[in-house]
């Protein structure tokens, strides 16, 4: 497939599309996003979860990403508090995962022979997921586009089956392919005229007004307290076994203290603490829901 | 002649791994041949990011046939020790020899031929080699690999042109004769035949199997680039190494920095590059900051590169711009009211806020007579660790407090203190001058360990996650290099303590200050030793002083160290080893027999008779007349001299018989010795000198 279509680049959309064609055809099950606020694609429960286990397991999908501390009021050509993210859980991993990836971005409009594509040591880890694996950032011309791991553990388990994770920053992707220097530039649907949109168009406004909401507006105690009443209805729910529901608060309680870390309520001190909460939520939610997968079995 | 070759090949292994991993392939491979008496002439190896490579030249073609004898149990012995060694030796009784009481085996090993055996020594290597962190992958079969850097996707072995084929069930793998180019470049499967073959064909391949040979080429290509545009290149030797690791194919290329981040301080644009892109800067004929950088890309594109530039050149827009936020940001927030901040970043759970160290850091600076300015730089020290850009590039601490603190108008010494009281960082760092750093650098540095042994996190082992030794090793650099001849470190440590104590910060209940200070004499041994002076020496130079005002002055420490091993080189220098050494070896014993310690200060001049006597008393005080003097003004080796000439009138002394029977001669003339020793202790404890 060709990176352009009527001799333009690809549109962002188009390249989610032709993404999820090619995951699809290679036998991926095509999810759609989580909907709980969450700061990166592995929280959804389609990865945290699955890569537990010894089950199959092979699936894609477009997850929208929160980090209030990367707000920056639409000012930054690339750092923004809400991108997409594109993310492959492939378990057990296939032999030729890293050619896989590689064809995908050919895919989505990356002429891999002409650009400087490049494996970097990325040890990943997610403290508050008690999640690690081995891998690399992958770069394009310098560029980080993508986050390749070797799961190794999650919530504190060591997994069963090998299995790799792929995340695709969409719009740095973007930005290769459409030439473009600032993500707001990035031509969104491929449109011409009064129907052409940009990223601008649908993420700016957002920028201004969560950027102002992150850094300046969110009411500290209300936070505080919704992050206490995460955790404890976390807690109840996985006395009941309810390992879905539960994991769901604690997603809630990361992104909860994600906007107090913004808002510059944690001291250093407590941050460990509080990090140190939410990987015990996550450890229980993993726990549970294996026991439920064993029980299922 | 013949050639063993194995070839690893994996998904990227991470640069810094490299060379230590190709360091061990050659050592692990070695002795296992060498343990299996396989000789050869020569043993190489070779490392890019997906290949791990060795080669063994001159290999003989079989193992040599050896019989060993092993004295086994006692004859008699009991029924399971005997059946134990048959066990271990394969044999049976009867074929046991008995001799002298004992059962002794005869084990042979045939000739083996040496095709045979390399299976098990590439086995052995992947059982052995130990990565500073691995992984584990899925196999084909499902199964989950032996622990390995990164997944392993080919391995090649060859002995004298052919393929040595077997399996490795660990990581799904059957060896053969196959590798593969260039992941891009040259990714189809390529046979090989021999060593020049694989040279050859990873050459055409577009790999560059030498990481020196990497590093040449990057260097050279740059350095060519930047001349063309009348610059030099900025050559910073662990980013090349780390860049050679990241590339099989280098293609050294330039690009531009935008006009508008020019302006950014020269140590932001080149950690932002350097960290984050792995570009290298570079300067123009006036040695300022040029407005490009090189970087080398793994391969080279149709288009003429033009591509992949503008994409360098894009990440570093966004890369700079974040640092131009950063920047803005920073400077617009006095220090003084980041400084304030401090309370809230905790230093140490046991040690309290950076706040407080910060408050300390004002006791110490004042206590070294350093005036308003001495607070104030105390005062904005740490103040940077507050802003973004030293959460962005923690390794601007300091430099950004400068940089920031000159933009609001501090005074330059006091910039300079906040850049320089973390140096030096290490053996190859530059060690501040300026006073008023001087005094702030070692005044954070006592903090810290004092704070620390305070609290028993005193390093162990390879254990020191604190770097306390190098903090120590700091201090006395700090000291030795600005000559500060009588600065004791007692009350600086001291005063540290106090102001631990004064924030109601306890410390363990055994903690004593001189475990700290003792602590740096043991740096102070391993920076001397660095120096060239001998281990014993410096010993006999810290025990010697022990008790006296320079046991813990690391200059004098120093310079005496140094002199001593100067004058034990010399005849006198012998001279008066030899004097101590006799007089000590009796002193030793009799003061053991006695229980009597003969200090040398219970004998007076009209107890004395014999001329030889008299004559050591008399010399000996003509020493002690001068001797504080001497020592206070750090005139050692004059001091020694004259001990030196003591020799002829000791040797006549010795004529003497000290064990008299006379009880109180006999006291007296041992109490003589022991003033003569109490002299040369002031020196050193010539008891540890060695040889």
């Amino acid at each position: 497939m060709s990176s352009k279509t009527n001799g333009r680049p690809k549109s962002f959309q188009q390249m989610i599309l032709d993404l999820q064609q090619f995951w699809a055809e290679w036998g991926c099950a095509i999810l759609q996003p989580y909907d709980v606020e969450m700061g990166a694609g592995t929280f959804h429960p389609a990865t945290t979860l699955r890569a537990l286990g010894p089950k199959t397991w092979n699936a894609a999908y477009v997850q929208p990403s929160r980090r209030p501390t990367d707000s920056r009021y639409g000012e930054n050509p690339n750092r923004t508090q809400y991108y997409y993210q594109f993310q492959v859980i492939l378990k057990p991993g296939p032999e030729d995962c890293q050619q896989l990836y590689l064809e995908s971005l050919r895919m989505m409009g990356i002429d891999i022979e002409n650009h400087d594509i490049r494996f970097v040591e990325d040890d990943w880890e997610s403290p508050t997921l008690g999640a690690s694996g081995l891998g690399w950032e992958v770069w394009c011309d310098g560029m980080e586009i993508s986050q390749f791991t070797y799961f190794q553990q999650v919530g504190g388990i060591e997994c069963e089956v090998g299995s790799v994770e792929i995340t695709y920053g969409l719009e740095r992707v973007a930005m290769n392919v459409q030439d473009v220097n600032n993500f707001f530039l990035l031509d969104w649907n491929g449109a011409e005229g009064s129907r052409k949109l940009t990223y601008k168009d649908i993420s700016f406004q957002g920028e201004k007004e969560f950027s102002a909401y992150n850094f300046l507006h969110a009411d500290r105690s209300i936070l505080l307290q919704h992050f206490v009443d995460a955790e404890k209805e976390c807690g109840k729910l996985l006395k009941l076994n309810l390992a879905l529901p539960a994991y769901d608060q604690c997603i809630k309680a990361s992104h909860l203290f994600n906007l107090l870390d913004a808002r510059g309520v944690i001291s250093v001190m407590e941050r460990a603490s509080y990090i140190g909460r939410v990987r015990s939520l996550a450890k229980g939610c993993c726990e549970a829901w294996l026991q439920c997968e064993n029980t299922r079995k | 002649m013949s050639e063993f070759l194995i070839e690893i090949f994996s998904e990227e292994i991470p640069a810094r791994m490299q060379v230590q991993a190709a360091e061990d392939l050659k050592k692990i491979v070695s002795d296992e041949l060498q343990g299996r008496t396989l000789t050869f002439t020569s043993i190489n190896t070779y490392v890019t990011p997906r290949r791990l490579m060795l080669l063994v030249e001159g290999l003989i073609e079989s193992t040599v046939a050896t019989t060993e004898e092993r004295r086994g149990p006692k004859v008699g012995a009991p029924e399971n020790a005997l059946q134990g060694f048959l066990k271990s030796a394969g044999i049976k009784l009867e074929e046991c020899i008995q001799r002298e009481g004992y059962y002794y085996a005869h084990i042979e090993k045939k000739a083996q031929e040496t095709r045979a055996v390399l299976p098990e020594i590439v086995k052995t290597f992947f059982s052995k080699m130990s990565w500073q962190k691995s992984m584990f992958w899925a196999l084909k079969n499902g199964e989950k690999s032996q622990a390995w850097v990164r997944p392993v996707r080919s391995v090649l072995t060859l002995f004298n042109g052919k393929e040595v084929s077997f399996e490795l069930p660990t990581l799904g793998i059957t060896t053969g004769n196959k590798t593969y180019g260039h992941r891009f470049l040259a990714p189809q499967a390529i046979e090989v035949s021999s060593f020049a073959d694989y040279q050859t064909k990873l050459e055409i391949s577009f790999v560059v199997l030498d990481h020196q040979d990497r590093q040449t080429r990057i260097r050279e290509g740059l350095e060519s680039l930047a001349r063309k545009e009348g610059l030099t290149l900025q050559f910073d030797e662990g980013l090349l190494k780390e860049v050679a690791g990241l590339v099989e194919y280098p293609v050294p290329l330039l690009g531009k920095i935008d006009a508008d981040f020019m302006s950014l301080p020269g140590p932001v644009l080149s950690t932002s590059m350097r960290v984050h892109q792995k570009y290298f800067t570079l300067r123009d004929k006036k040695g300022n900051f040029a407005p490009f950088f090189g970087v080398v890309a793994n391969i080279q594109a149709s288009d003429g590169n033009a591509k992949m530039i503008a994409g360098y050149e894009r990440v570093l827009r966004a890369r700079l711009s974040d640092a131009a936020f950063f920047y803005k940001q920073d400077i617009e927030i006095p220090l003084e009211e980041l400084s304030q901040k401090l309370h809230s970043i905790v230093f140490h759970a046991k040690l309290g806020s950076l706040g407080q160290k910060v408050e300390r850091l004002w006791t110490l600076v004042n206590f070294q007579n350093m005036g308003q300015d001495g607070k104030r730089a105390a005062t904005l020290a740490k103040a940077d660790l507050h802003t973004s850009m030293v959460g962005e590039f923690p390794e601007l601490q300091g430099v950004m407090g400068e940089i920031y603190a000159l933009a609001q108008g501090e005074n330059p010494q006091v910039a300079a203190a906040i850049r320089e009281h973390y140096q030096p960082q290490g053996p190859n760092d530059d060690c501040p001058s300026a006073p008023l750093s001087v005094a702030l650098a070692l005044a954070d540095k006592i903090d810290t360990l004092v704070g620390f042994f305070g609290i028993g996190e005193e390093p162990t082992g390879s254990k020191d996650p604190f770097a306390l030794r190098r903090a120590a090793l700091g201090i006395i650099r700090l000291i030795r290099e600005n000559n500060f001849q009588d600065f004791s470190l007692e009350s600086l440590c001291h005063e540290a303590s106090e102001a631990y104590k004064t924030q109601n910060i306890s410390f363990k209940n055994e903690f004593e200050i001189t475990s700290v200070l003792d602590f740096i004499n043991d740096r102070l041994k391993v920076a001397l030793r660095g120096d060239g002076i001998r281990h014993d020496c410096v010993t006999a130079v810290i025990e010697g002083s022990k008790s006296t005002p320079y046991h813990y002055m690391p200059w004098a420490i120093a310079m005496r160290a140094k002199a001593l091993q100067e004058f034990l080189e010399t005849l006198d220098g012998q001279a008066l080893l030899a004097a101590f050494r006799r007089a000590h070896g009796i002193l030793k014993e009799e003061q053991k027999k006695d229980g009597i310690f003969y200090s040398g200060g219970r004998v007076a001049r009209n107890q004395l008779v014999e001329g030889q006597e008299l004559n050591l008393f008399d010399n000996i005080e003509k020493i002690i007349s001068g001797r504080d003097a001497l020592l206070k003004s750090h005139q050692y080796e004059e001091l020694m001299s004259q001990l030196a000439t003591l020799r002829p009138v000791v040797d006549a002394f010795f004529d003497l018989k000290v064990n008299h029977e006379d009880a109180s001669i006999r006291a007296h003339r041992l109490e003589l010795l022991g003033k003569l020793a109490a002299q040369t202790a002031l020196i050193a404890d010539f008891s540890h000198i060695e040889g």
